[in-house]
């Protein structure tokens, strides 16, 4: 069932989202978004083309590397690796994600779900 | 197929339009469009269906052309205004209220020429003021143009006043050095309060300053244009009036002069504000001609200093002229980097300005050592603790962006971290002027 997510909610899961998509491995534009598409069982709904801003601005302060390549059998495309600011970066991000989620446990009866989801950070 | 492909083509030269977007972004965007495609077609739509599909998955354009100006900010100096409400509406136009301010401005610095019978007496406390009685207009305009609140325009006052205090409640010596010194850097640190209106208030965002600087480039090129111009005028004119007999030359110059003068503060950062956005920088064009050749130069001067070491009358002035060259170094640094688009990785034009600010390290690095020992014989004078801070101020800043370009060109460090160093750095200078203003002339008994 498609649940409506706020706008500012679904922009600020953006950058975790994407550098820790990133963090397994290279990837380009599409890839991601389909990725995204994929994790959230088609709940995020994200416009395609809001992601390159932001991996624009994840390159510019040096959070992922970015390079034009051709795969065999592919068209040429724009490939993002993470670097490891960009995982530290992530880390950092993990750390936020954890201290809301613990508040809104605290604060929500029986959502024993919502920390072991995330891990303890 | 042929269909599809006209589409996309259609589609990939309306993003084109888009403001902040460039060739390699609407590429991004097209491959993008087209994998999507790809794949509804698999899913088993036709090409048409999957066309429209894919772009409507693509999103409003609009709203992208907002997140890539968002991004990009840099790009818009020199492209036309957006549609859409929400960046920093800056409407064009609005001749008028910069004709009130210039207007403003002119008329008051008659007044006060008046007041000082300039120039037939030079009283001490209109050199003093001059940056009080012209730059207020300045951030009055800003201020109007951002549409700031009163609350910001309170702020924005307050440098002035305390700087109108500070300048005037000192008992300063006839014709004294500190005095001198004040003259000089008055106008700017009140430039940097300028700075506060013209970012809206926003003075930590870092995209802001870098925007500041500039406009500062822009508006100093466009002010010495009009300078020249207006000069040609007042030229012609005298030579066109003076066999007449009729009317007295001069008078003309000691109205026309200041009143030109201080008006034109206010067009010329008109017209950077007009122009923003549709004419190329000019600063960043001059920085990449005369990087290189600034950087054979010092590089030449560096090798020669070197060899024939620091011998020869030494006078003091010298500490003055290294000065000047870490200020134009900086502003090669600042200027070449104020174009630069930061994701284009490093070029043979970085390591040429590298090879420049390097040479002028060098170079500043051995006439201080020579300079600091003589300081040592001949004591602190006011005029030589000045030329040394800010040989200081410049240094630190030279020496971090030189190592900081190093690490970019050796591709560990993004180049968005020079650009950081410099907007952090900007507070700097504008604390050194207001300390050569507040505290250097107590400090030396105003003499």
């Amino acid at each position: 069932m498609r649940v409506h997510i706020d706008k500012d909610l679904v922009a600020a899961s953006s950058t975790p989202l994407v550098l820790a998509i990133l963090a397994d491995g290279e990837s380009y534009g599409y890839a991601i978004v389909k990725r995204v598409r994929a994790l959230s069982e088609g709940e995020l709904e994200w416009t395609d083309g809001m992601l390159y801003p932001l991996l624009h601005r994840l390159h510019r302060q040096g959070y992922v590397t970015t390079e034009w390549r051709t795969p065999p059998k592919g068209r040429r495309r724009r490939y993002y690796a993470i670097t490891d600011d960009g995982r530290a970066a992530l880390a950092d991000q993990r750390r936020q994600w954890a201290a809301v989620a613990r508040a809104l446990g605290d604060v929500w009866p029986g959502s024993g779900g919502l920390l072991p989801a995330l891990g303890e950070a | 197929m042929d269909g599809t492909e006209t589409q996309i083509a259609a589609w990939r030269a309306y993003v084109a339009e888009a403001p902040a977007v460039d060739g390699r972004d609407v590429d991004e965007l097209e491959a993008h469009l087209r994998d999507q495609m790809a794949e509804l077609d698999a899913a088993g739509l036709t090409a048409d269906e999957a066309f429209l599909v894919a772009v409507k998955r693509m999103g409003d354009l609009d709203a992208l052309s907002r997140e890539f100006a968002r991004e990009h900010s840099g790009r818009l100096w020199k492209q036309l205004v957006l549609k859409g409400d929400d960046q920093p509406a800056r409407p064009s136009g609005g001749w008028v209220e910069a004709l009130v301010f210039a207007l403003a401005a002119a008329v008051v610095i008659q007044v006060v020429r008046l007041l000082a019978q300039f120039p037939q007496e030079e009283p001490g406390w209109l050199a003093r003021n001059v940056g009080l009685f012209v730059l207020p207009f300045l951030s009055g305009y800003f201020a109007r143009r951002r549409q700031l609140d009163p609350r910001h325009w309170v702020l924005t006052a307050v440098p002035f006043v305390v700087a109108a205090l500070v300048v005037n409640l000192s008992p300063f010596d006839e014709d004294s050095a500190t005095e001198a010194l004040v003259v000089v850097h008055l106008p700017v640190a009140l430039w940097f309060a300028v700075a506060y209106p013209y970012m809206g208030g926003t003075i930590r965002s870092h995209d802001r300053r870098m925007d500041f600087v500039r406009f500062t480039g822009e508006w100093f090129i466009y002010y010495v244009l009009i300078a020249l111009g207006g000069g040609v005028l007042l030229g012609l004119t005298a030579a066109i009036l003076e066999p007449t007999g009729a009317v007295d030359v001069e008078r003309i110059f000691e109205w026309v002069l200041p009143s030109g003068a201080a008006g034109a503060v206010v067009v010329a950062a008109w017209l950077v504000e007009s122009k923003q956005r549709v004419v190329e920088n000019m600063a960043p064009v001059l920085t990449m001609l005369f990087t290189p050749l600034f950087a054979v130069m010092l590089a030449g001067a560096a090798v020669v200093y070197a060899l024939t070491g620091l011998v020869g009358a030494f006078d003091r002035e010298l500490l003055g002229v290294f000065d000047a060259l870490l200020v134009v170094v900086l502003g090669l640094v600042l200027y070449g980097m104020s174009a630069r688009d930061p994701s284009i990785p490093p070029g043979w034009m970085d390591r040429i300005q590298l090879i420049a600010v390097v040479s002028a390290l060098v170079l500043d690095v051995m006439v201080l050592g020579a300079m600091v020992a003589r300081i040592g014989e001949l004591g602190f004078t006011p005029n030589r603790t000045v030329a040394l801070g800010l040989n200081l101020v410049l240094l630190v800043n030279l020496a971090r962006a030189a190592g900081l370009s190093v690490q970019f060109l050796m591709g560990r460090t993004a180049f968005h971290r020079l650009e950081r160093w410099q907007t952090a750095y900007l507070p700097v200078f504008a604390l050194w002027a207001a300390t050569v203003v507040a505290v250097l002339p107590p400090l030396f008994a105003f003499s």
